[in-house]
């Protein structure tokens, strides 16, 4: 049975030398949405991301993912408890072609390591069919099977998103995290991914999105949160935070200074 | 889609060259067939030290220390050394101390996987150019030990180094001695040949197997972006031990191989330039794509040999200035840097377009 | 205890030397991100120059006192020195600034040993002997000796020293180099240019690895093709235990590490009953690397490495 919520998210803090990153931001993400995090430059969302996805250790606070507590300490154990992320910059394996980067990331649910690699048995062959059967679903998923056996580097700029997201859909994650994900597209790529993330949620996924692109991020998610300075100054469906006017100071007021 | 019958053309030239060669080479001299054998045991190196290098990505500058490592364990374990050296040893093994090739390689194996290990636990997480100062220094630490090991306890005759060690025997047979089938006498060095010909075979398909599995393609990932790595759920510090350990396997038995090819061993054979000439065969062959890696070893190694020939008259020439070993070192130096500035990719890189992955049969053409 | 000064003057002399070659390391690895492999064979390269243009420069000055003949080599070996770090950096460093990250590590290496095999090719292998320009006769200081070589060497590191120091903190060049160390896109916004920054690094690391070399040739008496290694890799962990891109911090991190050498080996005998003697005084060196880069990664005085986001 699939917990009902999926990440849940209370007291974080951080603190960087003078700087009060987070104080204490709360959050909570239910199965099958799609949840914003927003705020102007420097309110501490990708500081946020990097807390919940272990890069950054929180001075405080609680987490729960999937009903589960959750310590996001080391960041290859964030993936197996079920966050997997994308980069704002994107980060693929570069010379690695789409198929395989997308094939990596089943390592972590599977299991065969040196000894079946030399021997090739038959848990080995099996597992290795499975492994390539899923990672061309998954390029298939997001749009690009055609473009299996290229290397990941060639790829154009929309594509690599897409492979990002596929390689992160094939750890089976409880939640999808994605940095930025719009950052550099033009409209027509918006367009398809945000086609793309509403055919996730449709598949039940649940997805936790970083965006500048306001208009984006209001039309796509299905709660919002608002961060300013380190603080959730807002909560809500898109519509309700639109009409904040704290939501409405913050980006103003920063439009100002 | 590749013509198999071609593809087989050319696998069976290959064959017929690689199992013929020593009979080509023996009308110029034993010398030549030494020559090829000494290549073997670097193309094997290379392939060991290419699972660190050119699959994980991690610099090694110490590569060599597993190649003592196997060449010492052999030495001790079959050779007079620890019985003379130690009256206890000599009262418990009357007959001296001499292992047959089936234990000595899993053993050379072994010990230099854990050395790998070892080693590898406190440094594997440092940034690459720290791991490769400290893996070099590594290498240094272990030639100063054998260097010294001679006091207070005699474990590794310090410089004299270990000898007379027995060469292997195959089927009961010592490679050492000429082997009379009838209508062909075949000498030690072919005999060599054909051994290391056979674990160059086998270590080329472990790797080849390595490359395509779920393994090798975590460590590729680790190589590319370990941060992106770990981020899908990679333990990057237990998949860089297990190449470390992994690669030191390929160096703990060319070592032993290499002690019972000689018949000696001693600290001048692992030096510091040993190490970068395996990393340069590496990279001038082609990081991660096996062909490449055995292209680039065979060149190192075997055009220095032959170089020899052509230094006599160079070295006259310029005064005994120009000898093979320095021809040797000219020529590995100007390799690494004429690869990282003009074919970074080496002489024979992987092809730009993926072949299908060989591992799964019945995917559509 | 006479024999305990004594180590520590050894120390020091020896830890002046490391240091000098030390901030070459550092400065460039402050500046570009490189361990300049190859820097341990600049020493050697300025030494080997500097012994050639005294047997020149002797015979052709026969009236000249001996420090005179040595300071003049040491400046001429300089430029030779320092022109070809310039070389070097221009055509193997240079194009490949933005190559993955193992591509300039092997490089160096590559040219690590290009330098030290031309070096055996134009002069020859065997180990040479260094004249002696100065007076030999030691001065006693308490129980303890030090010679005229060893005190040269610890005045000219501290005259260099302090050189570097006004170099770097009260010329425009200076302000350059530690603008572009902070954050080199920033800097070159500012109109500083990163090609010149870099070139003058290695011209000063070249330098004062010249200024060490002769000075390391003086006080041991041989120079030859491989002088240049273990110095070199000393020094550099001698940087990297001061800080790494750590001007102040090379320089303690040298004078530290050849305290821990000099005494270290006089007394390593003891420390292990016999066991180990003064033969594994080089692994010190990498025993403190080890340590310090599993213990304490930024090194004493803490890294000062460019900002490259």
């Amino acid at each position: 049975m699939l917990s009902q919520h999926v990440l849940q998210v209370a007291g974080v803090s951080k603190r960087f030398g003078g700087l009060q990153a987070l104080n204490d931001v709360h959050l909570n993400i239910e199965r099958g949405q799609v949840y914003g995090l927003i705020g102007p430059n420097g309110a501490g969302k990708t500081t946020f991301f990097n807390v919940i996805t272990g890069l950054y250790p929180a001075d405080s606070g609680s987490f729960v993912l999937a009903d589960q507590p959750y310590q996001p300490k080391d960041v290859h154990l964030v993936a197996k408890a079920g966050i997997a992320r994308t980069f704002q910059n994107i980060r693929l394996f570069a010379e690695m072609t789409a198929l395989e980067n997308v094939m990596v990331a089943r390592h972590v649910r599977t299991h065969s390591g040196l000894l079946g690699a030399i021997f090739r048995t038959s848990n080995f062959i099996q597992e290795e069919k499975e492994i390539t059967e899923r990672a061309q679903e998954l390029l298939a998923y997001v749009g690009i099977d055609t473009l299996a056996d290229v290397k990941a580097r060639t790829l154009s700029y929309g594509d690599q998103r897409r492979l990002e997201i596929a390689r992160a859909l094939a750890t089976d994650p409880q939640l999808l995290a994605l940095d930025e994900p719009a950052a550099g597209m033009n409209a027509t790529e918006k367009v398809q991914l945000r086609t793309l993330i509403d055919k996730i949620r449709h598949d039940h996924r649940t997805v936790l999105l970083i965006e500048h692109d306001v208009k984006l991020v209001m039309g796509l998610c299905d709660r919002v949160t608002v961060l300013d300075e380190g603080q959730v100054i807002a909560e809500g469906t898109p519509a309700q935070v639109q009409r904040d006017p704290r939501v409405m100071q913050a980006y103003l007021g920063t439009a100002q200074a | 889609m590749l013509n198999t019958n071609a593809l087989f053309g050319k696998r069976w030239l290959l064959a017929s060259v690689l199992l013929l060669l020593p009979f080509v080479l023996q009308p110029f001299g034993n010398a030549w067939v030494r020559i090829a054998d000494m290549s073997l045991l670097y193309v094997l190196l290379a392939l060991g030290l290419n699972i660190v290098v050119g699959y994980a990505g991690l610099l090694d500058l110490g590569y060599v220390a597993f190649f003592a490592v196997g060449a010492y364990l052999f030495g001790l374990l079959a050779s007079p050394h620890l019985t003379d050296a130690f009256p206890w040893i000599a009262a418990m093994l009357p007959n001296g101390l001499h292992l047959s090739l089936w234990m000595v390689l899993p053993m050379a194996a072994g010990v230099a996987a854990l050395f790998g290990i070892v080693l590898g636990a406190p440094t594997l997480k440092l940034r690459g150019d720290y791991l490769a100062i400290v893996t070099l220094g590594f290498g240094e630490i272990i030639r100063v030990f054998l260097n010294n090991l001679d006091q207070p306890v005699n474990i590794t005759n310090g410089p004299k180094g270990i000898g007379p060690i027995d060469s292997v025997s195959v089927f009961g047979h010592p490679l050492s001695k000429r082997l009379d089938l009838g209508f062909i006498e075949l000498p030690s060095v072919t005999l060599y040949y054909y051994l290391f010909l056979v674990l160059v075979v086998v270590s080329v398909v472990v790797c080849h197997r390595l490359e395509n599995s779920r393994i090798g393609r975590a460590w590729m990932a680790i190589r590319e972006d370990e941060i992106a790595a770990k981020a899908m759920g990679l333990n990057t510090r237990n998949l860089k031990l297990m190449a470390f350990g992994m690669g030191a396997t390929f160096g703990g038995i060319s070592g032993a191989m290499f002690a019972a090819f000689q018949g000696f061993v001693s600290p001048e054979s692992f030096s510091l330039m040993e190490s970068v000439m395996i990393v340069a065969m590496v990279v001038l062959g082609g990081l991660g794509h096996l062909p490449g890696v055995i292209l680039g070893a065979v060149l190192l190694a075997a055009l220095p040999e032959a170089l020899r020939y052509v230094a006599g008259p160079l070295q006259e020439m310029t005064g005994g200035r120009l000898d093979a070993a320095i021809l040797r070192q000219l020529l590995i130096s100007v390799a690494m840097v004429g690869v990282m500035l003009w074919r970074p990719s080496g002489l024979w890189p992987k092809p730009e377009h993926a072949k299908r992955l060989q591992s799964m049969e019945g995917r559509n053409a | 205890m006479d024999v305990l000064l004594q180590q520590v003057i050894n120390g020091l002399v020896l830890g002046s030397m490391y240091a000098l070659v030390a901030l070459g390391y550092t400065m460039v690895y402050g500046i570009i991100n490189l361990i300049n492999f190859a820097h341990g064979e600049v020493l050697m390269i300025g030494a080997l120059c500097s012994w050639s243009l005294i047997n020149i420069l002797q015979p052709a000055f026969p009236n000249l006192p001996g420090w005179v003949i040595l300071l003049m080599a040491m400046v001429l070996a300089s430029l030779a020195a320092a022109s070809l770090n310039f070389a070097i950096e221009k055509i193997a460093y240079r194009p490949l600034r933005n190559a993955p990250k193992l591509a300039p590590l092997i490089t160096a290496i590559g040219m690590s040993i290009f330098l030290q095999t031309i070096a055996m090719i134009v002069w020859k292998p065997n180990y040479k002997p260094f004249p002696t320009l100065l007076p030999a006769t030691p001065i006693p200081i308490g129980e303890a000796v030090i010679t005229p070589t060893q005190l040269m060497i610890l005045g000219l590191t501290a005259v260099a020293l302090a050189v570097l120091s006004w170099l770097v903190n009260a010329t425009r060049l200076g302000r350059a180099m530690r603008a572009t160390a902070e954050n080199p896109r920033m800097a070159s916004l500012m109109g500083v240019k990163p090609d010149m920054v870099i070139s003058a690094t290695f011209i000063i690391g070249a330098v004062l690895a010249t200024l060490a070399g002769v000075m390391w040739a003086s006080n041991y008496g041989t120079v030859h093709h491989a002088m240049g290694f273990l110095p070199g890799l000393k020094a550099f962990t001698a940087a990297v235990f001061g800080g790494i891109g750590n001007l102040g911090g090379a320089v303690v991190g040298g004078l530290l590490l050849g305290l821990i050498e000099s005494i270290g080996s006089g007394y390593l005998g003891e420390l292990t009953g016999g066991v180990m003697g003064s033969q594994y005084s080089d692994i010190f060196a990498f025993l403190v690397l080890i340590l310090v880069l599993t213990l304490r990664p930024s090194g004493l005085m803490g890294e000062r490495v460019a900002d490259r986001a």
